[in-house]
């Protein structure tokens, strides 16, 4: 699924050069559930957008499902983010003035999807996360758990392999997080590979392995599990 | 993108710049009005010029007689051409390129008398052609000068529509006789209202004109005051000018080439002229008006700007879910068109309605007979809605081009 190979990441603000990640190595297969672990400005999310294809490496290669990133446009970047990769933010990231169906229906319309199968599709998906009720509800009109899961069914809208989520319950109750990290299991239960970025000790436990990022770098002597 | 959104986007925009927006499009009407009212004036000017050319004649050149100023075949400068109806023929004859050629005979101070009436006036003898080539045209019930009233010299006169007015007041006139210098003539028509700015001698609808024949015989002039021809082609007068010397200059002996033997003057060419200055102004005008659009057009590009800083978070989430660039760039340029749009049918409608507004002003005023009424033609119309699809293009081209080049993980990573 994904082969990451001495992965660099380097930002340059102004005349100062920080590298964000000095060299990773990492490997995860198919239906894997992963957490990512590490103090604040570790690189976790900067790892996140280079296996979604937000961002490229400075140097070293990244593949995903077996092609290299480096060798893709800017549109067939934009085909990855849309088919094979689901985003979940900390901060929902959803647009404020479309209703969860306009939402979760996004990705489709991007995808070309006809106007049919785009309905069915997002009631499916906002049925699947148990908003079928609030399809017209603005991000105003919804609790931030019901915020979070319109952000997952919007991830999930293309059926792609890879979700990642970036510190999803950190702006949730513990209830609420407790939830969308149960939709997540079930997600991993029906075959996806799931990759959470988290800083809570009991969502970690609930995954396969914990990833720990220090300074840029994977920290293997503390203790983390290692790679199966 | 489904319209909705797109709508619902620009709603809410509009909803957070709205004093802004609302500007903007009021700056763009604005534009569109100047733009379209200058043009309109322009228009106006230009129809009322041409139609007040064509009361002299269209396509047509007259020639004067001149002196020379080259000697020639052993005749000295100085010499006086002067025409006969014998020229009129032999032009007709020599050059078949022309459609029409005629004279004209002119006598001022003529008494003309109807009943107790008396007035001296401009009396011209002409020929038929005059008809078309000089816009005589009748009014109903009337007729102009034929070609039997030339063979057989026949007393009948074609008035000027003020000079009928002057001797017969409304009562009609075609088939009454009046006295010219104490000779019995009748009228056979009075001519249509025309509105003439160029002239030689004088405006058509003073004057009273009878069969130059008629003319030669009554007074005795031997020769005509001018000539006038049209050619068949009217592209063709400046090229069939050379022609014409040569066919005059080898029958009363001057050297084509001498400038002064004739007088030329070309009404084809000088309307071709008008044209090009009508061009001009109408070029000047649209510029004018264009500029204020363009102003407005900076307007819109400053609110893109606006919005694009407020919303890059939102186009980095669209990158993120896999929002193509091409797709950020649509986005906003329609919503710059949308704009432009908006304030430029606002702009349409009002000068339309003020434009059809100053139609119905039932002014008959001297300097609306000169400068004509403001119309907007189908191609202002098409020019404004060019201008207006540029202008919003360039205005929301950059912006989005901006737009389009957000980093996506830059505008994420501020919570
Ligand atoms: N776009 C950027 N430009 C400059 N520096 C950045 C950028 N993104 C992240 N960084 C820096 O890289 C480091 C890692 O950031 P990040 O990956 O967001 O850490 P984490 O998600 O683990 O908190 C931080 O020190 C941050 O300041
Ligand atoms: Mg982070």
């Amino acid at each position: 699924m994904i082969d990451m190979k001495f992965v660099r990441k380097k930002y340059t603000t102004g005349k100062i050069e920080f590298e964000a990640l000095k060299g990773i190595d990492l490997t995860v297969g198919k239906n894997e559930f992963i957490s990512v672990m590490g103090p604040s400005g570790s690189g976790k999310s900067t790892l996140m957008n280079i296996m979604g294809c937000l961002d490229i490496p400075s140097s070293g290669e990244y593949l995903l499902e077996g092609i290299n990133v480096r060798t893709l446009s800017a549109n067939q970047l934009a085909e990855v983010r849309n088919q094979k990769v689901g985003f979940v933010f900390q901060s929902f990231n959803l647009l404020p003035y479309a209703t969860a169906f306009e939402n979760v229906e996004i990705p489709l319309l991007f995808a070309g999807v006809k106007a049919r199968q785009r309905r069915d599709r997002v009631m499916n998906l906002l049925a699947q996360v148990g908003l079928a009720e609030k399809v017209g509800n603005k991000p105003t009109e919804m609790s931030g758990g019901e915020m979070q899961r319109v952000a997952i069914a919007r991830a999930l809208a293309n059926k792609p392999n890879l979700i990642l989520a970036d510190e999803p319950t950190g702006n949730l109750d513990s209830k609420s997080g407790g939830e969308i990290i149960n939709i997540f299991r079930q997600l991993w239960q029906e075959g996806h590979t799931i990759i959470i970025i988290t800083h809570d000790q009991n969502v970690a436990k609930q995954t396969l392995r914990t990833i720990r990022l220090k300074d840029g770098t994977i920290d293997n002597n503390g203790n983390g599990s290692a790679p199966l | 993108m489904k319209p909705s959104i797109v709508i619902s986007v620009f709603l809410r925009d509009f909803r957070k710049q709205k004093k802004r927006m609302t500007l903007t499009i009021l700056a763009i009407a604005w534009g569109t009005i100047s733009i379209m009212l200058l043009l309109a004036f322009g228009e106006g000017l230009k129809t009322q010029m041409f139609r007040n050319q064509r009361g002299l004649g269209e396509d047509i050149v007259i020639l004067w007689g001149g002196q020379t100023t080259i000697p020639f075949q052993g005749l000295g400068r100085g010499r006086r051409i002067r025409f006969t109806e014998e020229d009129v023929d032999y032009l007709k004859m020599k050059m078949p390129e022309l459609k029409n050629v005629g004279g004209e005979y002119t006598r001022w101070g003529v008494t003309i008398r109807y009943g107790e009436k008396v007035f001296s006036e401009h009396l011209a003898g002409v020929y038929p052609c005059f008809e078309e080539i000089r816009t005589h045209y009748p009014q109903a019930g009337g007729r102009f000068i034929n070609d039997l009233d030339m063979q057989e010299k026949r007393r009948v006169v074609f008035l000027g529509d003020k000079i009928k007015e002057k001797l017969f007041g409304p009562e009609d006139a075609v088939g009454k006789q009046v006295l010219i210098n104490s000779v019995p003539f009748t009228v056979i028509g009075v001519m249509i209202e025309k509105l003439q700015m160029s002239m030689y001698s004088g405006p058509d609808e003073q004057k009273a004109v009878i069969p130059a024949t008629t003319f030669a015989a009554l007074f005795g002039h031997r020769y005509l005051n001018l000539m006038i021809y049209q050619p068949k082609d009217p592209e063709a007068t400046k090229a069939l000018e050379k022609r014409v010397f040569e066919v005059m200059g080898a029958r009363h002996k001057f050297d084509p080439k001498d400038k002064q033997a004739l007088y030329v003057w070309d009404v084809a060419e000088n309307a071709k002229e008008l044209k090009n200055i009508m061009f001009g102004l109408q070029l000047f005008l649209g510029l004018i008006g264009g500029m204020s659009l363009l102003i407005a057009g900076v307007g819109v590009a400053n609110i893109m700007y606006v919005s694009i800083k407020e919303r890059t978070r939102e186009i980095g989430i669209k990158m993120a879910i896999g929002a193509k660039r091409r797709y950020i760039l649509s986005q906003f340029l329609i919503e710059a068109l949308t704009i432009t749009f908006a304030g430029g049918s606002l702009g349409m409608s009002l000068s339309y309605i003020l434009t059809e507004g100053f139609k119905r002003i039932p002014i008959e005023s001297d300097v609306l007979s000169f400068m004509g009424r403001p119309t907007v033609s189908l191609d202002i119309g098409i020019i404004v809605i060019l201008v207006l699809g540029l202008l919003g293009f360039l205005s929301g081209i950059f912006p989005a081009m901006r737009a389009a080049s957000v980093n996506p993980v830059d505008s994420l990573r501020y919570e």
